[in-house]
Order: structure tokens, then C-alpha cells, then sequence
């Protein structure tokens, strides 16, 4: 790939953890539990993005993140109080700072009609204060050079010698704002010496010069000593110190505040000027850990530095200097990163790839103190998983299969081989688990999403709400992962736009004007359960029933409990919003939700009580590879029916089963009909159904809420089974949804609900093929 | 690719083909589309499929499906027995397994020994035989497994 490329993918890459983090702590400040480190931290993520934005030129997320930068830094300087309005601003502008980052990172441009707003509403936070177009023009003039260059590697003279005039002409007028100084000030001596690395990370000693400036009166001089003649100069070498004499009320660490982005990448000295000894040069200060880092690093680096120069300019000359000279050395590392990025002209770059690293990731680190300690990862295709899957899933069956074979054989339990099997059969389970983990992530995905919608609905519904969300590090199959999404944003929506009322209507009802939703994901059963509450006024049962009846749903007269009422809302053709409003009536309702959540083979279930709000839980498996099925026997033959979709199981009595036409069979269970379905020749095993009164019902509910009862001679038990393709080496057969291995080794076949409930089903002909083969 | 087309484009070449027995007619495949031959074990039958589809078995933990091939040439539906075998083939990118009598032999020959398939009536010789030839005195057939599955039968139809 192109090194630019991939250097930029990585800034996007930590533009999301930034942003991650960035959305928790406003979501603290929001919550007003935020100190000062959180503000900080903030901070410091808006402007490692805006860092990284800079390198890359992206104007429109480097305007936003500006102004967004500039209302942190006036609140963690105390300029600006932490009012619930500015922290919903805050929060609003986040969004928007994640769509330039979108913006950004796929092509295309931010909808102007929804940054302009915030951004001027957060420019009316910070007033004129610290922000006019000259500061932020000049920011971006030369607040970001460096770093383009050295990805780039373009040649010599680009480090920007308008830096060196700029810089002073830029914080004077600054300075002059600042009030005469005041009695009781000191007067300190900065030493201020960058390492190319500060520049690497889009730092500008100018801007820090003139943030100095604002704490009081300075006297700044430049030694520009160490600049080497233009032919031998380096571009990303970092050759300009200074000496600041500043006379402020602030103390030490008030000034060492000004270079807390910047401190671990330059020499930096600040002593009272009133205790006579003056500071060492910086340059000298320097040269310890320079003389460190090249003694590590200088034969490499030289290496690649030859390699570069030898493309230019042919003397070595100028080359054996830097190795003498400490100084330098240290920032080769930027050449050997450029020697790297640059293959053709340096293919001796031996420079570690290590080294690199720490370049490319520069941008997110000059934060500092906020480091994310990352968890060593490496990417592997889905495939080579699912293949090793597939293989455990084999090995799993293998063992059991021996496991019964030994067994039948007849040796003792006590026996080596049965004890071995036993240790065999722990550690099979083990590697099962292990490699079902592999495919687990946590919820973390879906859930992060969530803030964000809350705040937009809540927004467009003139509601308050304030979502708590628990549990997002529980894991679940990838493939489950994917298909929470739709789900449970769907469900968001609803709770807070037909859930929770309005804050006017909570107030009213003596609750607090800001509703509460709760996400929460947790383990349970070996499923994964997530639960959404709010607190909002309940579902509105006669309401419900009404519709109810007027959409035809339900007869006017029947005699329907709470929990049967609520689960209205299910049904296919159910939409209580009065008015279909943008957010929940989509024409997507509830029975869709459900749909979607029986399609991963899940239940949802929802309990609520008036005026108290509502709560749904979903359960799911945690992989779609392993299903809890029923296995039950019909017509001789063992099948296993996905428990999800089952209600319950009863013995029929001759006296409950009817016949509606010919041969129709319905049987009563309670007070409602439902088919009776003979697995046995619903699936052309056999050609009469068993006698009224024989086998076992299993009342089971389609996808499509449809009820039937499927009758089978027994039922054997409940186990997870492996799902198998039946399509892979054959072809989908009506009525089968899969097919998996039980522990005898035989196929058992996993029966389609849905297909079986459907009548089009049983009434259809055998096929033709049998037809013209019996003939 | 049909096996008749890769004889056509290389007459003359020697290959080697896997004989079995179904009844008492020998018939042959190309060895390098047979992955294992393993002894008959029971099938779990599939609904609602032709009479020739057997049902599946688990070969190490694949479901395959298993087709009576003496059903599927329009000879008499096999009952299998411990004696019988399952010739697993792949066709096509899929994996089923053949029941058949017996494997008998493994055959040597060069593709110009294979004579074109008389013109007899029966619409499965027509489909599924490739050629015959004659090997000590045996008449052997060559099939194509081409379309021993339903439904690239229905995709020809």
C-alpha cells in the first residue's frame, strides 16, 4: 500500500479511539462528574485529531476541531464555566466532529447547514476570546508544515524559515494584550529546545512561544547556532532553541503547563531568572540523550540516510557530521522513516520497521499522559477462523462418537482409555471454547453508537434523556454483532420517542424532567441477554387494545391479559404512534424487530408497568454456528427443532384434536385452535398422521407470529447442536433448515418452523421426480 | 467439464478409472474424481427427494449426500447391505458419495479404446453413459457424474 496511505489510515484509526474517548469524557461532563484531568484528556483528544487533521491538510476538520479545541481550552482554563448548556453543545458539536472525521476519512463533505450552526454556536461560547480568524489562520499557516514534509519527504530547504520571523512578529501583538506586568511577578529563563519529533507530531514552537506570551511579558531570543549550512540541512531536523526571559505572576508550573504537549519532545528549562545561575544552553542539555539515541540508532540510520543522499548529492561529506554531531542523529529517525516510505530511492532501507511506528503513530501520543495501551492484535481473514471452527466443531463430534463407541465396547469407566477419553473430552471443550472466542467481540460496536442517537432523537423530539448503557464489554459472535444493530437501534428510538414523555409530561407525573434509558448486555444461560428500559409512562394498554381491534388484530370482545396485550406491539401491521413521526415510523415496527431477533434465533420479551415505563429483553445465542434445539423423533426419524421458536410441549388428548374439512387437523390448547402439523408426513416420511391422542405436540410460533403445534412421537431432550449446511454438498430442501451431528454420528436434520407452519407447505404435491421414478 | 469432452481433446491419453459393479453391469468413473471409497453405513433420509436419494450421512463431520447410483441409471433400487460401498466423488465443487455394489477393478486404458454409446432408447443410458469399451472380454461402461444430483437435472430440464 501506499506508505501515505496506510499512515493515514492509521490516523483514522486512532481518530476513532480518540473520538471514543473524547464522547466519554464529554458524556462525564455532561453527567457533571468531569475534574480537570477529564477536561484535559478531552482536550487533548480534539487536538491530537485536529494534529492529525493538519498533516493531512483536511481544512474543514481542522476549522471544526479548532474552535472545538479552543471551548475546551477556555474551560479547562477556567475562562469558561461548565454549564449544562455548554456541555450539551459540547456533546452536539461531537457529533459533528465525527462526521467530519467520516467526512473526512470516506470522501465528500460535512452537511454545512449542520456545522455551521454549532460552529458558530460554540464560537458565541468563547466569544472574540482567543479565537479570531487571524489566530486560527494562523495556525494553520504554519502550524502543520512540518509534518506534511516529513511525510512526504520533500527536500532540503523546507523547514520553513517563515517560521523564524513569523514567530515573534505572531505573539507580540499578543503580548501587548496582555496588562502591563503586575507586582509580584517573577522573572523566568525558559530554555526551550525542540527535538524534531515535536514537529513530527504537528507541534509549532511558535504557538507555544506565543501561548507563553500570554502569561506576561517576555523577552524571546533564538540561537540559531546549530543550523548547518543550507546543503547539508535537514528538513525534519529540528535546528532552532530559544531563550525566553519571561516576566509573569505565574508559577513554574503554570508556565510548564504551556509545553504540556510538547514536553516529552523538547529540552525544556525554566529556572527564576533571580537566582543567578544561568541556565545551561539547551543545546548542551541536549546532548545526553541525543548522544544515547544515536548511539543506538546512529548506524542505521546513517545507513538510510546514505541511501537517501546518495540519490542528491554523491559527497559523504556532509553525511559522517551527523554521527559526530549528536544532536542531529536523534532525528534521523525522520529520514530513515522517509528512506522507508521512499522504497526506490533507498532500497537498502534496512531502517526497522519498529522505528517507523512510533512516527506514524505520532499524532494521537502528543496528547500524552491519555497513552491507550493497546492489546498486542493481529488480523486474520474470517475464513481461516471459520475453517478452524469448522474443523473444532469435527473434532467435537469425533470425541463423542469414540467416547459411545468405548462405552459400548464394554471397558470399564475405571479404565486408561475411558480416563484418557475423559481428559480428551475436557480439553476438546476447551479448544471449542477457545476458538468461539475468537469470533467473540464485545457489544462495544453497537453500543457506542447509541449516545449518539439518543442525543439526535431526544433533539428532534424535544425530550431529555440521559442514556446509561452497562455491560458493552460482553461478547458475542461477530455474526450476532452485526445483526444487533438494526434491532436495537430500532428499539432506542422507541423508548425514547414513544416511551419516555415529554419534559414537561414528567414533570407532571412528579418524575424528573430528564428521562433515563438503560442498554444493558449480560451473560445468562450460556445467551446473551440485552435489556432496554426507560423509565418513561409505560405501555399505554388500552391504547394498545384499541388499535388492536381496529386494525383487525384482535376481536373486539376478547379477554386478553397485560402480557398478552403488551405483546401486541409485536404484531405485524402494529404501529401505536398517533402521528407516524420520522424517527419510529419508518414502517419498520416492532414485529420487525422481533423478526430480526428470531432470525439470530433469539426471543424478545417485553414486561411494563404504567407510569413506570417499559423493558425489553432480548435473548440471544452467542453464535449462530451452535443452535439449542429440541431433538424429538417422527416417523422413526430423529429431528431437532430450534427451541427458540418453541412454546411449550403437551401431550394432546384424543378429545382436544378436530378436523376442520378432510383432513385438516387443529387441536385446542386452552381456548384457542391451532393446526395440528404431523412432522412425519409433513415431510412426506410417512403417509397417515399418528391417531388422535398419540405422540407429543410441540406448539411452536413462526418467525411470523404464526402458531401451529407439530406433532411428534417423542421427544428425546434438549442439546446444542452444530449447524451444518445441507446447500454445501446438496441443496435446500423445504421444510429442513440445516442439518447437524448427533453424538451417535448420525445427520439429524433441523426442521424449518417457518416452512412447516406455512399451509402452502403441507398441501404441496410430492415432488415430480419421485413421481416419474415410481412410474 | 464433461468427462466425454476431456477424452475428445486428448485422444489417445492413458488415464485411469476407478470400475465398480451395480447388479451384474460394470461401470466406471475417472479415479481422479473419487476422494475415498468407505463401506455402506446408514443414511438418514432426506424428505421430499427423488427415490435414488439415499439421505446423508456424516463424513467426518461434512453432511454428504448419498445417491443410489443403480436408482439413478434406471436399474433396480439398490437395498444396501454391509457389502456394499460408498464411492465419495467430487462433482462439480461438491462432495456425495455413490452407493454401489462393489469396486472391482482399477482400470489402465488410453482414450482411444472408449467406442460411442450405442443409440439405445433409455433416456437415463443417454445422460449418464460417456462410452463403452470392452476390457477382457467385459463390456464397461464410462458415466458422467455430471448430473447425478436432482437438481442439475432440473436445471437441464
Amino acid at each position: 500500500m501506499d506508505p501515505f496511505e496506510s499512515i493515514k489510515q492509521t490516523f483514522f484509526q486512532e481518530c476513532d479511539e480518540l473520538l471514543t474517548d473524547a464522547e466519554q469524557g464529554l458524556l462525564a461532563m455532561e453527567a457533571g462528574d468531569a475534574d480537570g484531568e477529564t477536561i484535559n484528556a478531552v482536550f487533548r483528544a480534539v487536538h491530537s485529531v485536529k494534529g492529525g487533521a493538519g498533516a493531512f491538510g483536511l481544512e474543514d476538520l481542522i476549522r471544526f476541531a479548532h474552535v472545538f479545541e479552543t471551548v475546551m481550552d477556555d474551560l479547562r482554563s477556567g475562562k469558561m464555566e461548565l454549564t449544562d448548556e455548554v456541555a450539551k453543545t459540547l456533546l452536539r458539536a461531537f457529533d459533528v466532529l465525527a462526521d467530519h472525521v467520516a467526512a473526512a476519512r470516506d470522501g465528500g463533505a460535512v452537511d454545512e447547514g449542520r456545522s455551521a450552526p454549532i460552529l458558530s454556536e460554540m464560537k458565541a461560547l468563547i466569544g472574540g476570546d482567543g479565537l479570531d480568524d487571524d489566530d486560527l489562520g494562523g495556525d494553520e499557516d504554519f502550524g502543520f508544515v512540518p509534518m506534511t514534509v516529513a511525510i512526504e519527504g520533500d527536500d532540503a530547504p523546507a523547514f520553513d524559515p517563515p517560521a523564524l520571523d513569523e514567530t515573534p512578529a505572531a505573539f507580540e501583538p499578543l503580548a501587548d494584550l496582555e496588562p502591563e506586568p503586575v507586582s509580584g511577578a517573577r522573572v523566568w529563563r525558559i530554555g526551550f529546545a525542540p527535538k524534531s519529533e515535536m514537529y513530527a507530531k504537528a507541534n509549532e514552537s511558535g504557538l507555544v512561544l506565543r501561548e507563553l506570551a500570554r502569561l506576561g511579558e517576555m523577552d524571546v531570543r533564538l540561537d540559531a547556532d546549530a543550523l548547518p549550512p543550507l546543503d547539508q540541512l535537514s528538513a525534519e531536523t529540528a535546528y532552532l532553541h530559544w531563550t525566553v526571559l519571561l516576566t509573569t505572576e505565574a508559577d513554574e508550573a503554570t508556565i510548564r503547563e504551556v509545553f504540556e504537549f510538547v514536553e516529552d519532545d523538547c529540552v525544556l528549562t525554566i529556572e527564576p531568572e533571580d537566582g543567578q545561575a544561568a541556565p545551561p544552553p539547551p543545546s548542551s542539555d541536549l546532548s545526553d540523550d541525543a548522544l544515547a539515541a544515536a548511539s543506538a540508532d546512529a548506524p542505521l540510520d546513517i545507513a538510510a540516510l546514505l541511501a537517501r543522499v546518495a540519490g542528491e548529492a554523491p559527497t559523504s561529506e556532509a553525511v559522517p557530521e551527523p554521527v559526530a554531531e549528536p544532536e542531529p542523529a536523534a532525528d534521523l529517525d525522520v529520514a530513515a522513516l522517509i528512506a522507508k516510505a521512499q522504497a526506490p530511492i533507498a532500497p537498502s532501507a534496512a531502517a526497522p520497521a519498529p522505528k517507523a511506528e512510533p512516527i506514524a503513530k505520532a499524532a494521537p501520543p502528543a496528547g500524552g499522559g491519555q497513552a491507550i495501551t493497546p492489546t498486542a492484535t493481529i488480523r486474520v481473514d474470517l475464513d481461516r477462523v471459520d475453517r478452524l471452527i469448522n474443523a473444532v466443531g469435527e473434532l467435537v463430534i469425533q470425541q463423542a462418537m469414540l467416547s459411545q463407541q468405548v462405552m459400548e465396547s464394554g471397558l470399564a469407566r475405571s479404565s486408561n482409555v475411558a480416563l484418557g477419553l475423559e481428559d480428551l473430552e475436557l480439553l476438546t471443550r476447551e479448544i471449542q471454547d477457545s476458538v468461539m472466542a475468537i469470533r467473540a467481540q464485545p457489544v462495544k460496536s453497537v453500543f457506542q453508537r447509541m449516545p449518539r442517537l439518543a442525543r439526535e432523537v431526544a433533539d428532534m423530539t424535544g425530550k431529555r434523556v440521559k442514556l446509561v448503557m452497562e455491560g458493552e464489554g460482553t461478547e458475542v459472535d461477530k455474526t450476532v454483532i452485526e445483526r444487533l444493530t438494526d434491532p436495537i437501534t430500532h428499539m432506542l428510538r422507541n423508548a425514547i420517542d414513544h416511551g419516555l414523555e415529554d419534559p414537561e409530561g414528567r414533570i407532571a407525573a412528579g418524575k424528573p424532567a430528564e428521562g433515563v434509558v438503560r442498554l444493558r448486555a449480560l451473560h445468562r444461560g450460556g445467551r446473551i441477554v440485552i435489556e432496554l428500559q426507560d423509565d418513561g409512562r409505560g405501555i399505554n394498554r388500552p391504547r394498545v387494545r384499541g388499535i388492536a381491534v381496529e386494525r383487525g388484530l384482535i376481536s373486539e370482545d376478547a379477554v386478553l391479559s397485560d402480557e398478552e396485550i403488551d405483546n401486541l406491539i409485536f404484531q405485524p401491521g402494529f404501529s401505536t404512534a398517533e402521528t407516524i413521526s420520522d424517527i419510529s415510523g419508518r414502517g419498520v415496527g416492532m414485529d420487525v424487530v422481533r423478526r430480526s431477533i428470531q432470525g439470530l434465533g433469539g426471543r424478545i420479551t417485553i414486561s411494563s408497568e404504567p407510569g413506570k415505563g417499559s423493558k425489553f429483553t432480548m435473548s440471544l445465542p452467542l453464535t449462530l454456528a451452535v443452535l439449542d434445539g429440541m431433538v424429538v423423533t417422527a416417523a422413526e426419524q430423529t429431528l431437532v427443532a430450534p427451541l427458540s421458536a418453541i412454546i411449550e410441549s403437551l401431550t394432546p388428548r384424543a378429545e382436544d384434536v378436530h378436523f376442520v374439512g378432510g383432513k385438516d387437523a387443529v387441536i385446542r390448547i386452552r381456548e384457542t385452535f391451532v393446526p395440528l402439523i404431523d412432522v412425519g408426513v409433513a415431510l412426506g416420511f410417512r403417509e397417515t398422521a399418528l391417531p388422535p391422542g398419540q405422540g407429543v405436540a410441540v406448539l411452536v410460533e413462526s418467525e411470523g407470529g404464526g402458531k401451529a403445534a407439530l406433532l411428534v412421537e417423542a421427544i428425546q431432550g434438549q442439546r446444542q447442536v452444530v449447524i451444518k449446511s445441507l446447500e454445501a454438498n446438496y441443496q435446500q430442501i423445504d421444510g429442513i433448515a440445516a442439518a447437524t451431528i448427533l453424538g451417535d454420528g448420525r445427520v439429524a436434520l433441523i426442521l424449518d418452523v417457518d416452512a412447516l407452519v406455512t399451509t402452502q407447505h403441507r398441501r404441496k404435491p410430492a415432488p415430480r421426480a419421485e413421481k416419474r421414478m415410481a412410474g | 467439464m464433461s468427462m466425454i469432452d476431456t477424452l475428445s481433446h486428448t485422444a489417445g491419453a492413458r488415464r485411469e478409472l476407478i470400475a465398480f459393479r451395480i447388479g451384474d453391469q460394470e461401470f466406471c468413473v475417472d479415479i481422479m474424481q473419487v476422494r475415498e471409497i468407505r463401506g455402506w453405513t446408514a443414511c438418514t433420509p432426506l424428505p421430499r427427494t427423488p427415490s435414488y436419494m439415499k439421505g446423508v450421512i456424516n463424513l467426518r463431520g461434512a453432511v454428504l449426500p448419498i445417491v443410489d447410483l443403480g436408482a439413478r441409471l434406471g436399474l433396480a433400487t439398490t437395498e444396501p447391505t454391509a457389502r456394499h460401498v460408498i464411492m465419495v466423488v467430487s462433482v462439480g465443487g461438491r462432495t456425495l458419495g455413490l452407493l454401489v455394489e462393489a469396486v472391482s477393478d482399477i482400470i489402465n486404458m488410453s482414450d482411444d479404446m472408449v467406442q460411442p454409446t450405442p443409440d439405445v432408447a433409455c433416456d437415463q443410458v443417454k445422460t449418464f453413459v460417456k462410452g463403452l469399451f470392452a476390457i477382457d472380454g467385459r463390456m464397461v461402461s464410462l458415466i458422467s457424474l455430471d448430473r447425478v444430483l436432482p437438481e442439475t437435472e432440473a436445471e437441464a430440464a
